[in-house]
């Protein structure tokens, strides 16, 4: 659409001023943001949509991954959360070492760049484990990226190492760890950590967290989960608190809205967030985030139609096809990770945008059209 | 989440070929970004704002070079036009389906038997009478029936049923059959198709659900559905409908051989209809579903959501003279529900208690009336239950229904043609 009829739109949503600041590059304050979250969402979404495609043209990420959650275990009890066991709870589990490997090696056919390694905060784990679960994924698979441990993992890790973060990441690093995801992140007011999740970090840990992240060299994500008892004015402040962050340090490779899912949690009362209301998330992020490359539709919590969809109302990324762990023998089988790229190309592509394989750090692995994005290169982000 | 589907074991099989030579999987979007610049785009967007109506070479030109965004736009502009209150309807409803047993052989259809298999059924009169009185006891307003072409079961069959329902059940429309169905009644009573939907109406027939129509071109009928009524032939069996005072809706199932234009061909078709009868109530398009049919080793793969998306605004924006496009939840989920209601969608289509079709072909998507209500309010609109014929039956609606039956809805027809809405 052309910025007249984009412009036009969101004057008749009420929102034609954020629309001219958009268009001059200017940051939208807190009060635009709520105004972002209550006004028509088509209109919204074309303004998201604008900036998109400015930055990255029909450009559109995703990865070849796999997950490891090296235990359920959990003494944080979060009201949101499903996965989580008590440390005897009938399902709990630890993985050792070995059977971290296990689960690469299990891929080593597949072309797999990076692992996505999150977990439980349980107590028992000494700081060794942690190093140890890195050198086992590297071990089998060397080039393998290795994007590990929410800032409350982080945390753990420091107070079992006994020292601070900073002094623990370098050897972290050592030990293979490439970068650190963005979950975690919750929403950082301090009425809804009370009411959730009392005994997770509080926002400012988290972002003095990832400030040190950010601080050591590495790159990280982050995320907000809404759609459970979080006010609009408490999304708002959280966005802008992930902005400052990273006018400060710039390490924020990707903002990734997670959608609260109620079954089996103790907020199972709560009705979640709906498709449109995700797209919302994705479009009120690409607007207010102008200081972050990325916003990602993690296809796997939003569904492959409002992941679609989302390409259209500010996202660039969908993540990976995280397939989990399968033994193919058969020469010239297709494998499932074949099978899964191939779907998200296709959906991509339907959705009419341009796919790109890239690894864990934004460089270019494969990608549908070369002279927009070449293999080997980082991926182009145009400054808006 | 998907689920990685089994490697083929053997070579790929050979599916079914387009003229073009490509397979509708090989279909590409037009790149986002580029339709912005794209000033023939821009030049139809701007008669469509403007209340005109569309050639099939302007609705091409949307269908192959406009973007989502702008689709969505448009078609959400045609809605809040024609709704202007801002409500979006649905319906208590229950498929029941008689009887699977069918002669035509449709290659894209998991749930049929023919004559003689040991799956195949003919339900009981009591077991159909369970049904629909569960149906009653919900609050149901319709019950949605379509057998199969069974050799033996024929008009009489049917109008028998209708007629006992409504006796027994005065309050729940019978909106049965299909063009297909009543064509085959007119080929084995050997009378004109006149005569059995007469004798059929008589019975309580009280609307006919657009089924069967797959794509109205027959280069592609002839390759998916060989034995079904031919494109006119469906057209003119709802013509007659029309004639006999009923309405119906008109449906398309795509996302299998048929060519963009072939999708816009049979837009043409039904606009054309609706110009000249105005019966058609609703228009539903849905993708084909080819998990599990007969011929499933000659079938694309499913149809992705945002195709889904694109052809239902497309029909939308399209068909000027049809007041409702009804969303296809049951085969596209819930999400894709309530995100369609901002592409062209004003109908939510029916809670269906029971459905028995698509989910031969493992796709069903079953829910409550509270969910239903709840997407359609978080998405900005006013739920509201209607009858088969789109008018309000809800307690909180302000006035009488209307239409309230189908001879005041045979009385209520579209506006005419090109008018703006």
């Amino acid at each position: 659409m052309t910025n007249a009829t984009i412009q036009s739109q969101c004057d008749a949503a009420g929102i034609g001023d954020l629309a001219e600041k958009v268009f001059r590059s200017e940051r939208l304050s807190r009060e635009d943001g709520v105004r972002l979250y209550r006004a028509d969402l088509h209109a919204v979404g074309a303004l998201a949509n604008w900036v998109r495609e400015r930055k990255h043209g029909d450009l559109t990420y995703f990865n070849v991954n796999q997950h490891v959650n090296y235990t359920n275990v959990c003494n944080k009890l979060c009201r949101f959360c499903a996965f989580q066991r008590l440390p005897k709870q009938e399902g709990a589990y630890v993985m050792k070492p070995d059977e971290v490997a296990e689960k690469i090696r299990a891929q080593l056919a597949e072309p797999v760049t990076e692992v996505h390694m999150v977990a439980g905060i349980y107590p028992k784990l000494p700081y060794e484990y942690y190093l140890d679960i890195l050198r086992a994924a590297k071990e089998v698979r060397p080039d393998i990226h290795v994007k590990a441990f929410t800032m409350i993992e982080l945390m753990q890790i420091a107070r079992r190492a006994k020292r601070p973060l900073a002094e623990v990441l370098p050897e972290l690093v050592e030990a293979g760890l490439g970068s650190c995801p963005g979950g975690g992140a919750e929403v950082f007011s301090d009425r809804v950590r009370d009411e959730g999740y009392d005994k997770k970090n509080t926002g400012d840990e988290w972002i003095d967290t990832a400030r040190t992240v950010h601080e050591a060299g590495l790159r990280s994500n982050c995320t907000m989960l809404h759609g459970h008892i979080e006010t609009i004015e408490e999304r708002v402040d959280h966005l802008d608190r992930l902005r400052l962050l990273q006018d400060e340090t710039g390490g924020f490779q990707t903002y990734i809205p997670l959608s609260f899912h109620p079954d089996n949690t103790e907020w199972s009362h709560l009705p979640g967030p709906t498709a449109l209301d995700e797209l919302r998330e994705i479009a009120v992020g690409r607007l207010l985030l102008d200081n972050i490359d990325h916003i990602k539709a993690y296809w796997i919590m939003l569904s492959i139609p409002v992941a679609q969809m989302a390409l259209s109302y500010g996202a660039d990324d969908v993540d990976g096809t995280v397939v989990e762990e399968k033994i193919y023998h058969e020469a010239g089988a297709t494998t499932p990770q074949q099978v899964m790229r191939a779907e998200l190309v296709q959906w991509i592509r339907d959705a009419g945008r341009i796919p790109v394989e890239r690894d864990t750090l934004y460089n270019v692995v494969w990608s549908a059209d070369e002279s927009l994005a070449r293999a080997g290169a980082a991926a182009p982000v145009a400054v808006v | 989440m998907i689920e990685a589907s089994q490697p083929p074991t053997d070579a790929p099989q050979p599916r079914f070929d387009t003229p073009s030579g490509r397979r509708p999987q090989d279909w590409e979007a037009p790149l986002a970004s580029r339709s912005s610049a794209d000033a023939e785009v821009a030049r139809i967007a701007a008669r469509v704002e403007d209340g005109e109506r569309l050639s099939a070479e302007d609705a091409l030109v949307l269908h192959e070079r406009a973007d989502l965004s702008t689709l969505g736009r448009l078609a959400d502009l045609i809605r809040s036009r024609k709704h202007p209150d801002g409500v979006v309807t649905y319906i208590i409803d229950r498929n029941i389906n008689p009887t699977n047993v069918c002669l035509t052989d449709c290659g894209f259809c998991a749930f049929y038997r023919s004559p003689g298999d040991v799956e195949a059924y003919v339900l009981s009169r009591d077991e159909i009478y369970d049904k629909v009185r569960e149906l009653r006891d919900l609050g149901g307003r319709q019950v949605l029936m379509q057998g199969g072409h069974h050799p033996r079961i024929l008009s009489d069959w049917w109008g028998e049923l209708i007629s006992d329902l409504r006796a027994e059940f005065p309050e729940v429309n019978s909106h049965a059959l299909s063009a297909p169905e009543i064509d085959h009644f007119s080929k084995f009573e050997k009378r004109p198709v006149e005569d059995v939907i007469r004798d059929l109406a008589a019975a309580g027939l009280g609307s006919v659900p657009g089924a069967g129509a797959e794509m109205l071109v027959e280069r592609v009928r002839k390759i998916i559905a060989p034995k079904k009524a031919t494109t006119d032939r469906w057209l003119d069996v709802h013509r007659k409908i029309h004639e006999a005072g009923l309405r119906s809706s008109a449906t398309m199932m795509f996302g299998h051989v048929e060519t963009a234009a072939e999708r816009v061909e049979h837009l043409q078709r039904v606009r054309d209809l609706q110009d000249e009868t105005g019966g058609f109530t609703a228009f539903i398009s849905w993708t084909c579903q080819p998990d599990g049919v007969p011929q499933e080793h000659l079938y694309p793969e499913k149809a992705t959501p945002a195709v889904y998306l694109r052809v239902q605004a497309l029909s939308r924006i399209f068909l000027d003279n049809v007041a409702s496009i009804q969303t296809s939840y049951v085969t596209q989920g819930m999400k894709m529900g309530q995100m369609s209601l901002r592409f062209g969608a004003n109908d939510f289509g029916g809670t269906m208690i029971e459905e028995n079709v698509v989910s031969a072909a493992g796709c069903f998507h079953l829910e409550s009336v509270q969910t239903v209500e709840r997407l359609i309010q978080s998405a900005g609109f006013t739920p509201r239950q209607r009858n088969s014929w789109y008018g309000i039956v809800d307690e909180r609606h302000e006035g009488t229904a209307f239409p309230a039956n189908r001879e005041e809805a045979a009385t209520h027809r579209a506006a005419p043609a090109g008018a703006k809405a």
